[in-house]
């Protein structure tokens, strides 16, 4: 059953757009990310343009991140305080990403900036994540307790503040800092940017891991319906009837994912959220590489 | 039994020179939800007073899609990886074009006679500017069409016009499912020995219907009310399902 993309102005099948959100949904259920490094992709191998596939993402990512949000506030594993210094930087870096974004949409480089944000990223996270959690699978063998660095040069800077729930009391440069640079990338990979959020509030701001999946998560959902909202009204590419069949997929897919994840080990998990990174960008980084079939390729003129 | 039909009517009429009449299976096309293509039956009889000729009579029908302005970027390796790094803006290009003939190209129409009616897929292209430092521009129009070729939004079909003595004629165009919006100029030439001695032009109309026309509209016309629809809607979705599945699982 083929359905026709308002926006996108592609005819697509509809089983092909329920399974994609399905499979995203079951991994984000999974390991407690967005999924959004892997929709993205998976959007332009079907066919979507890259600048719908970047603004739908973030829409459908709010849909999730809402129904993930839920179940962390119920729990009380939510850190509003520290959510909303993240956001403040969030928001200033999503303003940011769009006008990057529009400006090297404007260069005819847009593709590439994708790409290697891409490819960058996802190399850096996964690499660290996946010797990170080797490690941490031996120790375990071992039998030695996992130990947690207590202070590092966070700790030196100042507009020091209390985040009672986090039990921390540091600066609010790093998070603002944090939250700025997920901004930028989810304006510019169509993300929510929990993948590196995540590391980030557990390595750089030594945030206990049991509040910062729901922390993260709050912070996610104004980042990216900031962004839908900026790519709506500067880009006109929110595609919502693409949006919607892959958030149906995707609710689904994120109950059976957290089922599954259930009977899994964290350590083995992480490895295999690492394995499943550095493949997608492995194969961003041949595409890069390797000399194309085709030379050329054709945009609408006017973004010229 | 519509080529019957207008059989009859062309020979009712009072006939002048040799002159084309027209029909279609359909004058709009739609694009709804559930649009997936969609091909279109292109028919018509050539009514004449003089005698059949002993030459035969060949046909062409091309269908354009609106002329839009497309930049093609072409790649080069910079610091190792792929990078656009080179455009050309060609001016008008159609986003559809297909032509069908009555017999191979070579025989339809000479070179001439298309470059006067800008018949064929090169000279449906129009590309004047190239930057100085492009010194091969030629080779960004070609691109142009090999990709739409390859997309199937260019299609030269030769020898799929069928012409039935020399009077009646009929063929079948598909229409991909990524059409743009627009009306879409349908020429009909009619020639002899490759000389155009006939030619016929009318519209196809292609545009959204219903919600697809809903949404389009309101994505170009409110982009912050049809933004914040598509916010509330996700939020309503993450909420409604995290909420049916904590009622499922209490039961």
């Amino acid at each position: 059953m083929q359905i026709y993309l308002p926006i996108a102005e592609v005819s697509v099948n509809v089983f092909v757009l329920l399974g994609l959100g399905g499979l995203v949904g079951i991994l984000s259920g999974m390991f407690g990310v967005g999924g959004g490094f892997l929709m993205t992709p998976l959007l332009f191998f079907i066919g979507v343009p890259p600048a719908v596939a970047v603004a739908t993402g973030a829409n459908q990512i709010v849909a999730s991140s809402v129904s993930g949000l839920m179940a962390h506030l119920k729990r009380r594993t939510v850190d509003l305080r520290m959510g909303t210094v993240l956001l403040i930087g969030g928001l200033i870096g999503a303003a940011l990403g769009v006008v990057l974004f529009n400006y090297l949409k404007s260069l005819g480089q847009v593709d590439l900036l994708i790409n290697l944000c891409y490819v960058v990223f996802l190399g850096i996270i996964g690499a660290l994540m996946f010797v990170e959690s080797l490690n941490a699978l031996r120790k375990s063998r071992r039998g030695v307790p996992p130990k947690r660095k207590k202070h590092n040069w966070v700790h030196a800077l100042p507009i020091k503040m209390r985040f009672r729930t986090s039990g921390l009391y540091i600066s609010v440069i790093p998070p603002i800092m944090v939250g700025l640079s997920v901004g930028v990338l989810a304006a510019i990979m169509g993300v929510g940017g929990g993948f590196i959020m995540v590391p980030a509030m557990i390595y750089l701001l030594n945030m206990p891991t049991k509040v910062v999946i729901g922390t993260s998560l709050f912070q996610i959902i104004f980042v990216t319906g900031f962004t839908t909202v900026m790519h709506a009204t500067t880009n006109y590419t929110v595609d919502v009837v693409l949006a919607v069949l892959l958030l149906i997929g995707g609710v689904l897919g994120a109950q059976a994912g957290t089922a599954i994840g259930m009977r899994l080990k964290a350590e083995q998990l992480r490895i295999l959220l690492a394995g499943l990174v550095l493949l997608v960008c492995g194969k961003l980084a041949l595409d890069l590489l390797l000399t194309p079939s085709e030379l050329y390729v054709l945009s609408p003129a006017g973004s010229h | 039994m519509r080529l019957l039909l207008l059989l009859l009517l062309v020979l009712a009429l009072p006939a002048r020179a040799e002159q084309v009449v027209l029909g279609l299976s359909k004058e709009i096309v739609q694009i709804s939800t559930d649009f997936d293509g969609s091909d279109i039956l292109i028919f018509g009889a050539i009514k004449r007073e003089a005698p059949i000729q002993e030459e035969p009579l060949q046909v062409i029908v091309a269908v354009a899609g609106p002329q839009q302005p497309v930049t093609v970027w072409r790649k080069a390796r910079r610091f190792g990886i792929w990078v656009n790094a080179h455009a050309v803006e060609v001016d008008a290009a159609p986003s559809f074009y297909a032509i069908a003939t009555s017999a191979p190209w070579a025989q339809v129409i000479t070179e001439t006679e298309d470059l006067r009616h800008k018949v064929s897929i090169p000279r449906a292209i129009r590309s004047v500017g190239a930057p100085m430092d492009v010194p091969d521009a030629q080779s960004f129009t070609e691109a142009v069409i090999r990709i739409r070729t390859d997309e199937g939004t260019y299609q030269l079909l030769e020898d799929t016009v069928t012409v039935r003595e020399q009077t009646l004629f009929d063929t079948a165009i598909s229409m991909p499912a990524n059409l743009t919006e627009g009306s879409y100029p349908t020429r009909i030439f009619l020639t002899r020995g490759g000389r155009v001695i006939s030619s016929y032009e009318t519209e196809i109309e292609v545009r959204k219907v219903g919600l697809e026309r809903w949404l389009y509209s309101l994505s170009r016309q409110q982009p912050f009310i049809y933004g914040l629809m598509s916010l509330f809607i996700a939020i309503a979705a993450g909420w409604g399902a995290s909420t049916a599945f904590r009622i499922l699982r209490s039961q």
